[in-house]
């Protein structure tokens, strides 16, 4: 039963991506097709999850086709339980996007938001689902088109700038993608994950640190890890919210999900490796919050500590221990919920006042003082204040990071404690400027050709809805801290004892 | 021929007459490789990319009204139903007890093409021959559209 269940995350969404395309002239259908598909898609990653924990990976071979030359589908702990997040997180930004009314197009363009969407989730269930390193590729492929038409969604002129920016390093870091992939199978002959993992033992040392690198370097600019992160608040913030919410969330936890499988299956305890990414964590959170602290635009403010903070990921991984692994799970966990919300809700303050400026902007805690609620909570969680999800995630990333003992890694915790100190200083001054202060003026809308209508002073409720669902998601982490953490453990413990995904994948012959 | 007609700088009467010779050719190629693919090269993509060649032939001499008047429907058409096809025929392997995209095949004794060996990858690659020339009209129609203003 569950073999069926597989495919199904990648099957579903591109089943529905094509009933959409041809339902372009009918947006209500285009609505249920989208939310039954994606409701479907969450409902399978639960499934997947809760069989993946009672009983382990569950592996599915594309086509029939044995392990190292077919496509294996993996669904192990790690990979259901983020894609059961991403889902979740999905689903709640289509319903808000659906309340948003960018979803219908306009009149000169034909209403591509759901086929897109729906491939871009298709593409994410793909990488997070895949056994296979090129398959890996063609997933971030899937995932990269559809997330090009989306972030020009409505082609005027700072979308498109923007869109270049974006396009031009995508494509850099496919082209680099694409090398590795070849560079790995050179080594070793083959490009499944798990036959690599075995054939790499036998590669010289030089020549694994260097294949280790490259991809450190591909999927480093996907998870805008320093210093390759110049792209990502550059061209985010255009985006309509729905879209940079779900880009924010997800895109870059799937790049650190791509570092996460390949460093800890293919490998693993090098020395220098960790040590690379200790210094590239310490350096991810610091300058991504110092640059937070400038910015005057809140979807830019939002985007610095998107980079900030998948820093701290980093640093799990860093410490090469089950501890630090486990912090790192969790923190992708809680860092795909609250990323999102905040963008979803700083979509929701900018439908109101119009303007996303920090100084044209005050007072919206007392024209809207759920709004100033919905804002809070995750922005407080993201600084780490207990005894919400930031706190529960980084508690057990600074204990490893003390239990290492390390002086690379104590310095890691020390930035680390600061980096949720200026995070902290960062959502407040967000806080302060807008939520605060005398009302100000709600802005017109400056391009009313676009399809982000802004500056009505009024909140669609489907929109509130969504975002409230959000950070109620969000607060659940905290209640649910045991288990998630038990979960995230048994997930790391799966990531370093390698036997158990390599046997699964190429059955228990080897 | 009017007067007008004549004195159009942009028309060829060597493109519209060679083109309305091979265009019908092209297209017939392009079905070939689709179902060549299986055993010889070819297959849906690149079938898809030569009877996408002939619209654009066409394309060149007679504009976007042209190619309206040749293919009367929208371009999402095709577009949407060769993915749906495509995605039904993979997921069609879990009826017959397979797993996702596995490849099944029946042979047929026909009454004039004699044995005929027929694959489930032949739908799979005609849903994929349809997703490139909708594409291939889409990028005509709309791309066609400014270049044209």
């Amino acid at each position: 039963m569950t073999r069926v269940l597989v495919p199904l995350p990648v099957v579903l969404p591109l089943l529905a991506a094509a009933l959409n395309v041809l339902l372009v002239r009918r947006q209500s259908l285009q609505r249920v097709v989208s939310v039954l598909a994606l409701g479907g898609v969450l409902a399978t990653a639960v499934l997947l999850l809760r069989e993946a924990d009672r009983s382990g990976a569950t592996v599915v071979q594309l086509g029939g086709w044995a392990a190292p030359a077919g496509i294996s589908l993996v669904a192990d702990r790690l990979s259901t339980l983020l894609l059961a997040v991403s889902s979740g997180v999905l689903l709640a930004v289509l319903l808000y996007a659906v309340g948003q009314g960018i979803t219908d197009g306009r009149r000169t363009t034909p209403a591509v938001f759901h086929p897109c969407y729906l491939v871009l989730s298709a593409g994410i269930a793909m990488a997070f689902l895949t056994g296979d390193l090129f398959n890996l590729f063609v997933a971030f492929e899937v995932m990269l088109v559809a997330s090009y038409v989306l972030i020009t969604l409505d082609g005027n002129g700072p979308q498109v700038r923007a869109g270049m920016t974006y396009v031009v390093t995508s494509l850099v870091a496919s082209v680099l993608f694409v090398t590795a992939v070849g560079l790995v199978y050179a080594a070793t002959g083959t490009v499944n994950l798990a036959d690599a993992a075995v054939r790499l033992q036998d590669v010289p040392e030089g020549v694994r640190l260097a294949l280790g690198l490259t991809l450190l370097v591909v999927f480093g600019i996907k998870a805008a890890v320093f210093p390759l992160f110049s792209w990502l608040p550059d061209s985010y913030p255009t985006a309509p919210s729905p879209v940079t919410a779900v880009f924010a969330g997800l895109l870059t936890k799937v790049g650190v999900y791509a570092i996460l499988r390949t460093q800890t299956l293919l490998f693993p305890g090098s020395p220098v490796l960790s040590r690379v990414l200790l210094v590239l964590a310490v350096l991810t959170m610091v300058v991504g919050i110092l640059g937070a602290l400038v910015q005057d635009d809140l979807k830019r403010l939002l985007s610095f500590t998107i980079v900030s903070h998948i820093g701290y990921m980093l640093l799990g991984l860093g410490l090469a221990s089950t501890a630090g692994l486990a912090g790192a799970v969790l923190y992708t966990v809680h860092h795909i919920v609250v990323q999102t919300t905040l963008f979803l809700v700083a979509g929701l303050v900018e439908r109101r006042s119009g303007t996303g400026s920090l100084r044209r902007s005050g007072g919206m805690q007392q024209v809207a003082p759920v709004l100033a609620v919905l804002y809070l909570l995750p922005a407080l969680s993201l600084a780490g204040i207990p005894p919400l999800s930031g706190f529960v995630a980084k508690l057990p990333l600074l204990q490893a990071g003390l239990a290492d003992g390390g002086a690379l890694a104590l310095t890691a915790v020390a930035a680390a404690v600061l980096t949720s100190l200026l995070t902290l200083y960062a959502v407040g001054l967000l806080w302060s400027e807008v939520f605060w202060g005398p009302v100000a003026d709600v802005v017109p809308d400056a391009d009313r050709t676009d399809s982000v209508v802004v500056g009505t002073a009024r909140t669609p409720r489907l929109m509130l809805v969504a975002a409230a669902a959000a950070v109620v998601a969000g607060l659940a982490i905290p209640v649910l801290a045991g288990p998630l953490y038990a979960l995230s453990e048994r997930a790391a413990e799966d990531l370093v004892a390698r036997d158990a995904y390599v046997s699964a994948v190429l059955g228990d012959g080897r | 021929m009017t007067t007008s007609e004549r004195a159009d700088p942009s028309r060829s009467v060597v493109l519209e007459t060679a083109v309305r010779l091979v265009f019908h050719t092209v297209l017939v190629f392009g079905v070939y490789l689709l179902f060549a693919g299986h055993n010889q090269p070819g297959g849906g993509f690149v079938g898809g990319l030569v009877a996408g060649c002939a619209f654009v032939l066409r394309y060149a001499v007679t504009g976007r009204e042209g190619i309206g008047r040749a293919v009367p429907v929208d371009p999402v058409l095709p577009l949407g139903a060769g993915l749906l096809l495509a995605g039904v025929t993979g997921a069609a392997a879990w009826l017959l007890d397979g797993q996702f995209l596995e490849s099944g095949k029946v042979e047929l004794d026909l009454p004039v093409l004699g044995v005929v060996k027929a694959t489930s990858a032949l739908p799979f690659d005609t849903g994929v021959f349809l997703v490139v020339v909708g594409l291939v009209l889409l990028v005509l129609r709309t791309l066609g559209a400014e270049a044209e203003q």
